[in-house]
């Protein structure tokens, strides 16, 4: 089996972070900060390490500015519902995940003002639309890092400046490249960051996480649930520091672990590495569709300008036929359709239809995708 | 041996002091929050009270935010 298929959740795992699920489980069973006894403690002593780690690795400084939250999709609606009220204006681009575009434009029926900028049909965004977009000012400019639909990397650090200019913050939702790119918050620029713990980062499904600047007023975001925290407990209203402020209700201390051994996992293999490894598979990717009659490649083919994320199309074939025969001819795991991103399949006219996406990881190698070209001209020619 | 506690606001600040205090080698530990002391943080951490002052003065420099200190 060949899967292909990390831009949706990684697979495999790396040994480590199996083993973490049953330590921490035998070692750690107590619920966080909430009982004092010593599976308790030790419980609430590894989420406040993996904070540390966390913080460490997206640079953002102070451990408690880094909140847990199930996923991403949780991380970006905590922001959006949590920040923007009616009349705020929010900018984001035409290549968001529905993660992105379904609060947005459900903000937007409450009264939110919402800009989609357009990107170029590879996806890229350019920085000139951004500055006009922004000259009538916005409390929010959100946007991903690299595109899941074709990988595309968008420039951050250059939108920073321009929407801090503007008077806008900064929220990042960096799904895709954590633990691939290097995401330095502070050097970047990025007010909010959001990230998942189950694609490159290594963990488990259940886990994710935003971390939050020293430039941003935490004030002005309100919980997108409350409740118990282990902290105020004499009080029936909702704390209103950090971490517990967006982090009501028993931890996900099994993902936390987890994904702890997934990030040391990176760091040992070398974040630098993994991104060199993953290009060279996308230029293989890339090199060995384009001599295939009939495919036609989304996005920048350009594995400088993209993670490792190749979506593609056979001109007269529907994507699902050619999904499903991968998969059971030749056990090549892709991801046919729209991606839960309608906006990006527009943007670069594959909508309604989507696009096959091949994502090679970290555990993919080159013989991988040799087996998987050939198994694609073969299904694509007959 | 008379102890002291250090309370906090969250369980974070907890662990951040523990952390500190244990990497300068003194002997601490977690407990429950004696119900004598009201808190805002079910966990605090019991210390040799004839160590107050060097708990103290670590605590700030690390910036653990603290709740109170108290003798038991």
């Amino acid at each position: 089996m060949i899967y292909l298929d990390n831009a949706a959740t990684s697979w495999p795992k790396p040994p480590e972070v199996l083993r973490a699920m049953t330590n921490v489980l035998e070692r750690a069973g107590g619920n966080p900060g909430r009982s004092g006894h010593q599976l308790s403690i030790e419980a609430a002593r590894i989420m406040y390490q993996v904070r540390e780690d966390i913080a460490e690795f997206f640079h953002a400084g102070d451990p408690l500015r880094v909140v847990f939250t199930s996923n991403a999709t949780h991380a970006i609606n905590l922001v959006l519902r949590g920040l923007l009220k009616p009349g705020d204006r929010v900018v984001t681009s035409s290549i968001e995940h529905n993660a992105v575009m379904r609060p947005l434009r459900s903000l937007e029926k409450q009264g939110v003002n919402l800009h989609v900028i357009p990107c170029a049909s590879d996806g890229s965004l350019d920085v000139k639309q951004v500055a006009k977009a922004l000259s009538f000012g916005a409390r929010l400019v959100v946007i991903n890092h690299a595109s899941n639909v074709v990988g595309t990397i968008l420039p951050v650090a250059e939108i920073a400046p321009i929407a801090h200019q503007a008077g806008a913050l900064l929220l990042v939702d960096a799904a895709q490249t954590a633990g691939i790119m290097s995401v330095d918050i502070q050097a970047m620029g990025i007010d909010l960051l959001v990230f998942t713990g189950h694609k490159a980062l290594l963990g488990p499904p259940g886990i994710g996480g935003l971390v939050i600047s020293h430039s941003v007023d935490v004030s002005q975001i309100e919980p997108l649930i409350s409740g118990g925290t282990g902290s105020q407990s004499e009080l029936e209203e909702q704390p209103d520091f950090l971490p517990d402020k967006f982090e009501s209700g028993t931890p996900n201390i099994v993902g936390i672990a987890c994904l702890h051994a997934g990030i040391h996992w990176l760091i040992g293999r070398g974040i630098q590495a993994i991104w060199a490894h993953e290009k060279e598979l996308a230029y293989a990717l890339i090199d060995g569709l384009s001599a295939i009659p009939n495919v036609e490649i989304h996005g920048t083919c350009n594995p400088d300008r993209s993670v490792a994320i190749v979506s593609f199309t056979v001109a007269g074939r529907h994507v699902s036929e050619i999904g499903l025969r991968l998969d059971e001819e030749h056990g090549v795991l892709t991801r046919v359709g729209l991606h839960c991103a309608p906006a990006a399949h527009k943007t670069i006219g594959s909508f309604p239809e989507g696009t096959i996406r091949l994502a090679p990881g970290v555990f993919t190698t080159r013989d991988d995708i040799h087996t998987a070209i050939r198994a694609i001209e073969k299904v694509v020619r007959s | 041996m008379t102890h002291g506690v250090v309370l906090f606001h969250t369980t974070s600040a907890a662990m951040r002091a523990e952390k500190v205090l244990m990497k300068a080698g003194y002997a601490i530990k977690l407990i429950p929050t004696p119900r004598e002391f009201s808190s805002d943080c079910g966990i605090a951490l019991r210390f040799d009270w004839n160590q107050h002052d060097q708990v103290k003065s670590l605590l700030d420099a690390a910036h653990v935010e603290i709740d109170a200190i108290r003798q038991m």
